[in-house]
């Protein structure tokens, strides 16, 4: 992939939140908070860092692959894959509509391009993507597997159990990714279950860990994912721990939760798509 | 009782259905290069060392944390490996249903979901292990393809099958020493029941253990004068409902056999097929409504009901109800 300046990917940045937003919006319901807050990382991805092939084979060999765990996401991922060439940016008007390939939260069942499992329970994802990462091993492949993850799913049981897993087998093809808003449905983490020091426990469980301190800042994304390479192929997964804003990029939406499963409505949305100026043409 | 009878199958080893479960995985493994083996701190009771020795490079040990050895299972897939995760058929569906639901069945995922110590002959260990209820949670799955085969013989061809069949599935088998009495070079077609008896007042439909049990009970109606056929339903989704409909056709009732709960079962799939198409007499044998609990594998199968004597009730019962 031909190497994008800063600008670019900031005016990418900005259609893609246009996106989510009307996506949203169209059928009123959906995730804006933390597909607007993860835009960056997944642009950086998916634009940039990501060897990745927009001719869809599920098997994905002979590429990099990601996974998304916290699938309600999917308005962002949509919007990405479609502005990367998985499908057509049209397709974007199904989003959550009866007899859509653009479900409420991804599925491979009608044949998405781009999705390789369904996601949406959490704490399932980190296991898929090592999995996928062992395959790579076995079948000689030198890619990378990326995994998102949010921050409240860290309460999950399962993804401590993929954790430990994936030190034990030195799985070190794999890059995850800690959505890290400190926001979940019922508040704030803090106050619904506390996630304390995850560098700490990452480490602990023998992770490589990588922070991100601004996760809306496209300069240090792009680096973070570097310094997350250069971190593979030593024995040890990677963890990025990813600090974004819910909602970044809209006034009235970042840093709150309750914005997590809330879609605006006409007036909220018009104030929105007025403070995302920049576009590449909306769908 | 058995020695008596004029058994139309005989056996001249017992051999748990374990065992072949690991045999076949090893064949597999010989087989085809994309078979990998999944478990969870149980290589032993999952008989699946002689797989781990022999490729090691595709060999997981997960610890025990199932949740975590589904999701890796599904991921395995994408690249072309052939995972068969192994664990007690109560750790591999109830603890795990979410992750299968989500990561293999609904995903598609060509995962084998192999599961040991299913039912009330798991035995000594009590009801925590004795699942069953698996049957009922696997085979609501849409994708899901489900298996429950007899015996060394039958489960060892199974697991063979199920290499070059692509998509979910669950394969249910279990401990005790069981006869072996299916042929060793049987080609098991998934999906396709066996006649193993051909009889004409009464169809006995059985699946896992409990087809041996059918076998002892043909036997006995015999004595009495009574003709049975014994249907061997190895495979309870996709059901064989031709197979089904053509023996109650000719027999005009029914009785199912199976070593799971009632609710959910066997006999609730050929129910729901008799209904829509034929309707007719069916007993049910089955656990009914109730956990399980220590003892042997023989005393527990008769004090719940699940042997040959109550089998040859059940059939005396449907036949009364023509």
């Amino acid at each position: 992939m031909e190497k994008k300046s800063i600008d670019q990917l900031k005016k990418i940045c900005s259609q893609v939140r246009r996106d989510c937003l009307r996506m949203v919006h169209a059928v009123q319901s959906g995730h804006p908070g933390a597909a607007l807050g993860l835009t960056e990382y997944f642009v950086a991805l998916y634009f940039q860092e990501m060897e990745h092939n927009s001719n869809f084979n599920m098997d994905g060999q002979g590429e990099d692959l990601f996974f998304l765990s916290n699938g309600h996401v999917s308005a962002l991922w949509y919007s990405v894959l479609a502005r990367t060439g998985y499908f057509s940016t049209e397709e974007l008007k199904t989003f959550r509509k009866i007899s859509s390939r653009l479900q409420g939260h991804p599925a491979t069942e009608e044949g998405l391009p781009g999705v390789r499992i369904a996601s949406g329970s959490l704490g399932q994802g980190l296991s898929v993507a090592i999995g996928a990462a062992q395959t790579k091993k076995l079948n000689r492949d030198n890619h990378l597997v990326y995994v998102m993850m949010g921050d409240g799913e860290q309460q999950e049981g399962q993804v401590w159990e993929a954790a430990m897993y994936a030190a034990h087998h030195k799985v070190d093809n794999l890059i995850a990714a800690i959505d890290y808003n400190g926001q979940q449905i019922d508040g704030p983490t803090e106050k619904v279950m506390d996630l304390k020091n995850l560098r700490a426990k990452y480490e602990a469980f023998g992770w490589d860990v990588v922070e991100i301190r601004n996760g809306n800042e496209m300069e240090e994304v792009l680096k973070g994912l570097e310094k997350a390479k250069s971190l593979t192929g030593k024995g040890k997964p990677v963890m990025i721990l990813l600090y974004t804003e819910m909602g970044y990029g809209v006034d009235f939406m970042v840093g709150t939760h309750k914005w997590h499963g809330v879609a605006p409505n006409d007036e909220q949305l018009e104030n929105a798509l007025g403070q995302l100026k920049e576009t590449l043409g909306d769908y | 009782m058995e020695k008596i009878l004029d058994l139309k199958y005989t056996y001249t080893e017992k051999k748990d259905t374990r065992s072949g479960f690991g045999d076949g995985l090893l064949e597999a493994g010989r087989n085809n290069p994309n078979v990998v083996g999944l478990c969870a701190d149980l290589i032993g009771s999952l008989k699946m060392g002689a797989f781990q020795k022999e490729f090691p490079e595709r060999f997981f040990q997960t610890g025990i944390a199932e949740a975590n050895m589904i999701g890796l299972a599904a991921g395995m897939t994408i690249g072309g490996k052939i995972p068969f995760t192994g664990t007690f058929a109560n750790f591999s569906t109830g603890r795990v249903y979410d992750q299968i639901r989500q990561s293999i069945a609904y995903s598609e995922k060509n995962v084998k979901i192999c599961a040991s110590h299913a039912g009330l002959t798991l035995g000594e260990d009590g009801a925590t292990h004795q699942i069953l209820e698996d049957v009922g949670m696997m085979k609501m799955l849409p994708n899901m393809t489900v298996i429950v085969p007899c015996d060394y013989n039958q489960t060892k061809a199974a697991t063979l099958a199920l290499v070059d069949h692509h998509g979910p599935a669950y394969l249910r088998f279990g401990r005790p020493n069981w006869p072996i009495f299916t042929p060793s070079d049987q080609k098991f077609e998934i999906g396709k029941a066996i006649k193993m008896i051909e009889g004409k007042d009464v169809s006995i439909f059985a699946t896992g253990h409990l087809v041996w049990e059918a076998v002892v009970a043909e036997a006995m109606l015999r004595e009495e004068g009574i003709s049975a056929e014994v249907i061997n339903i190895h495979t309870i989704k996709p059901l064989d409902e031709a197979a089904i409909l053509e023996s109650v056709g000719k027999t005009g009732c029914a009785v199912s056999a199976e070593e799971h709960q009632v609710n959910g079962g066997l006999g609730d799939s050929i129910a729901q097929v008799l209904v829509r198409n034929m309707p007719s007499p069916l007993e049910y044998i089955g656990v009914n409504d109730s956990f399980g609990e220590s003892g042997t594998p023989t005393q527990l199968l008769e004090k719940y009901g699940l042997n040959a004597e109550n089998i040859v009730k059940a059939a005396k019962k449907a036949i009364s109800r023509k």
